[in-house]
């Protein structure tokens, strides 16, 4: 029994599993250590679980039919390089959230209501944006959306106070919305096309006309795009992830915006023939993103809100490499949300602590925290440096292979991005020596309390993840060559639809008759 | 291979419309409330759009009570019901926040955003910045007074086309009987402004 055998019964793990733990956390939620122990050894598994699912992909997507019905009428898995590399490091990185939260969970003494909540949620959220992962079908997309946003709007609004009700409420709002113009672009799909299935659909789509495919194409960026927080769209991210406990900002921080951006590189290169004016779209949408994003968080004077608004800006850098529409762009942006995935939840982990010594998070009541806690320090320093794209560490890499194709394909746009893409970088730069500045090395403008503890179980996560960011770096090579190979299968576009129908496209007619006949009836 | 009938119904397509413009018009409505009933509306909206894109209703998709040709869609109903169902799970969760906020505040409309208010305060700290020095004393802003001048203007301008268009019965005598039009028009104007505000 190889890898693969293993890979293909392993698939609808990273679902099930968390989903079974969500129950019975809900179950236990009289039983914090329980609670504890069943929440971990799901994400632990769910980790095991995409790491063997990164080397089995490496060699073919693995496609799981559930409930043995086949692809165009049942519902199928299908875990390739790109949703296999975005499950490990999103389960590993969620591992590390929950650890850290259960600590400070543990440290505050609040195991009553909130955390009773807290551990089916979060394995809520982590079900739902694995499947959105893993999702081969694009109303299954859809319910692994619905299931992860469901999840985020009650974290969100964790113990329902007034400020988190407030942002909460703008959060809501624009993720309903967000949700029904994704539902009318399936609807639109499924009457032009008569199919949901995302191989079929990436047939079906190259032979209807070309207005209809362009506005679907159209609602799906717009529906991926407010999740994504594309330039537009993004105003109601800085308002509402810092209202949240640090480790839900974090892990929305880090994954959410990225669910969107992979839902964004999957349909876009999966189901629409390549479309200059969609990539030119792109590509303004990116600048846009970029400038104006860390324009917002030079002007922020509170760390968290800085950090939420460089999110939005190096959103920006993502969708620039997909809008080159080539390998080396669409492996550069595949590398580009590896390492901010991590780098964002780090820097939100880290803040955390911040708060913690520091008592807030203003950088005017911030100051001399090098001195008062050496550690600290660096645990913020490294990761503040890789966002920023300092060399050698992995956001300077992710950076140059942009930069590199941006040039390499030398239209004015792409040379206007890769200026846009090198202020913005000496910009973000500008922002975070700046907190570093008023947080770490000034005198504190007000007294910063003495001897205030950090537990242990929140700085190991913490530090866990700064070194995760560091070994991004020293394993930069294997892993840009596999996003390589990522983003050759994603444009190719036969080796998706080909593990998905491997007797050709009329598979279904094995099945049943009457299936075929409602599948080709459109 | 039979060819399905996609001539969608002219009523479903309205009712689709309908919903959608009163679901966005109330999606822009400042209370909760309101903001969740456009939610439903448009949620509904987007569900009879399943129903059109699965085709001509026909008989139940049962195999054996209905010939093939004349099944309707089931997958559209199946993927309208998980909408449903999602859709009922948010609605809840939205009820719940708009009741606390109303604990909490009292009403449930959603407050601006931080920067909004950052923004209004900083306006409202410049404002003495844009005061003119000789209305200080009076306490009137350079803005009072160009809303009292813009009045004046108002109704002056007002007055001249009520004078040509409207007006001319009350006054076309006057005119008629020999007045010059370059000395006359500033007494005129202003009787005009008069005559207006004692009409209203």
């Amino acid at each position: 029994m190889d890898v693969t055998d293993v890979a293909k019964v392993v698939v609808p793990l990273p679902v099930v599993l968390p989903l079974i733990a969500a129950g019975l956390t809900l179950a236990l939620w009289r039983h914090a250590r329980a609670q504890r122990i069943i929440a971990t050894a799901a994400l632990s598994l769910v980790l095991v679980t995409a790491v063997v699912l990164l080397v089995a992909a490496d060699s073919g997507p693995v496609v799981v039919d559930v409930g043995e019905w086949g692809a165009p009428v049942g519902i199928d898995l299908v875990a390739d390089r790109l949703s296999a590399l975005m499950l490990t490091v999103s389960s590993f990185v969620m591992l590390c959230v929950l650890l850290y939260s259960l600590a400070q969970g543990v440290a505050d003494g609040d195991e009553e209501a909130p955390v009773a909540i807290y551990h089916p949620t979060f394995m809520v959220l982590a079900a739902g944006v694995f499947n959105a992962f893993l999702s081969g079908d694009l109303f299954n997309l859809y319910v692994g959306f619905e299931i992860f946003l469901a999840a985020s709007y009650v974290l969100l609004t964790l113990g329902g106070t007034g400020e988190r009700i407030r942002a909460g409420s703008i959060y809501v709002v624009v993720a309903l919305l967000s949700s029904i113009i994704f539902l009318v672009a399936i609807a639109l799909t499924y009457a032009s096309t008569g199919t949901v299935n995302l191989a079929q659909l990436s047939e079906r789509f190259a032979e209807i006309d070309p207005g209809v495919r362009l506005t679907i194409q159209l609602l799906l960026l717009l529906a991926f795009g407010i999740k994504a927080a594309l330039f537009p769209l993004s105003s109601w991210l800085p308002d509402s992830y810092p209202t949240a406990p640090a480790p839900v900002t974090a892990v929305f921080a880090g994954l959410l915006t990225k669910v969107g951006v992979y839902a964004i590189i999957r349909t876009q290169t999966l189901l629409f023939p390549p479309d200059s004016r969609v990539d030119e779209l792109l590509m303004w949408l990116a600048l846009l993103t970029m400038v104006i994003g860390i324009l917002g968080a030079v002007a922020q004077n509170d760390i968290k809100r800085l950090l939420s608004f460089t999110l939005v800006s190096h959103i920006g850098y993502m969708i620039f490499g997909i809008a080159l529409a080539s390998e080396p762009g669409m492996a550069a942006a595949i590398f580009y949300v590896v390492h901010h995935i991590t780098v964002q939840t780090t820097l939100f982990l880290v803040v955390g602590l911040v708060e913690r010594r520091g008592g807030s998070t203003s950088l005017d009541r911030l100051g001399g925290l090098a001195k008062l806690a050496p550690g600290l320090a660096i645990l913020f320093f490294v990761p503040a440096m890789n966002l920023a794209g300092i060399p050698p560490l992995s956001g300077f890499l992710g950076k140059l292979g942009l930069l590199e194709e941006g040039v390499a394909q030398g239209t004015p746009l792409t040379w206007a991005l890769v200026v846009g893409s090198v202020v913005t970088s000496l910009l973000t730069l500008y922002a975070i020596v700046k907190a570093w500045n008023k947080a770490f090395w000034q005198t504190p403008p007000v007294e910063i309390p003495e001897g205030v503890t950090m537990p242990r179980g929140m700085v190991g996560p913490a530090t866990a993840l700064v070194a995760f960011g560091l070994a991004l770096t020293l394993v930069a090579g294997p892993l840009y060559s596999y996003t390589e190979r990522a983003a050759t299968t994603l444009l190719d576009g036969h080796t998706y639809v080909d593990a998905v129908f491997p007797d050709g496209s009329d598979r279904g007619q094995g099945e049943s008759s009457e299936v075929a006949e409602d599948g080709d009836g459109s | 291979m039979n060819v399905i009938d996609m001539t969608p119904s002219l009523v479903l397509v309205l009712a689709i419309g309908v919903l959608f413009a009163a679901g966005v018009y109330l999606l822009l409505e400042r209370s909760l409330t309101r903001v969740l009933l456009g939610f439903i509306l448009m949620g509904n909206g987007a569900n009879l759009l399943f129903l059109v894109a699965g085709g001509r209703a026909g008989g139940a998709p049962i195999v054996g009570t209905t010939p093939d040709e004349e099944m309707s869609d089931p997958l559209v109903q199946a993927m309208v019901l998980t909408a449903i169902v999602i859709t009922l799970g948010l609605t809840a969760f939205v009820l719940a926040m708009a009741y606390r906020s109303w604990q909490l505040h009292g009403h449930d409309e959603v407050q601006d955003d931080l920067e909004d208010r950052r923004v209004a305060r900083h306006a409202a700290r410049n404002a003495p910045a844009f005061e003119d020095l000789d209305t200080e004393e009076s306490g009137q802003t350079l803005d009072d007074e160009a809303a009292e001048v813009h009045d004046e203007t108002d109704g002056d301008g007002d007055g001249i086309t009520d004078a040509r268009l409207d007006v001319p019965s009350a006054r076309g005598d006057r005119t008629a009987s020999g007045g010059t039009p370059g000395g006359a028009d500033g007494t005129d104007d202003a009787g005009t402004g008069q005559d207006e505000g004692r009409e209203r």
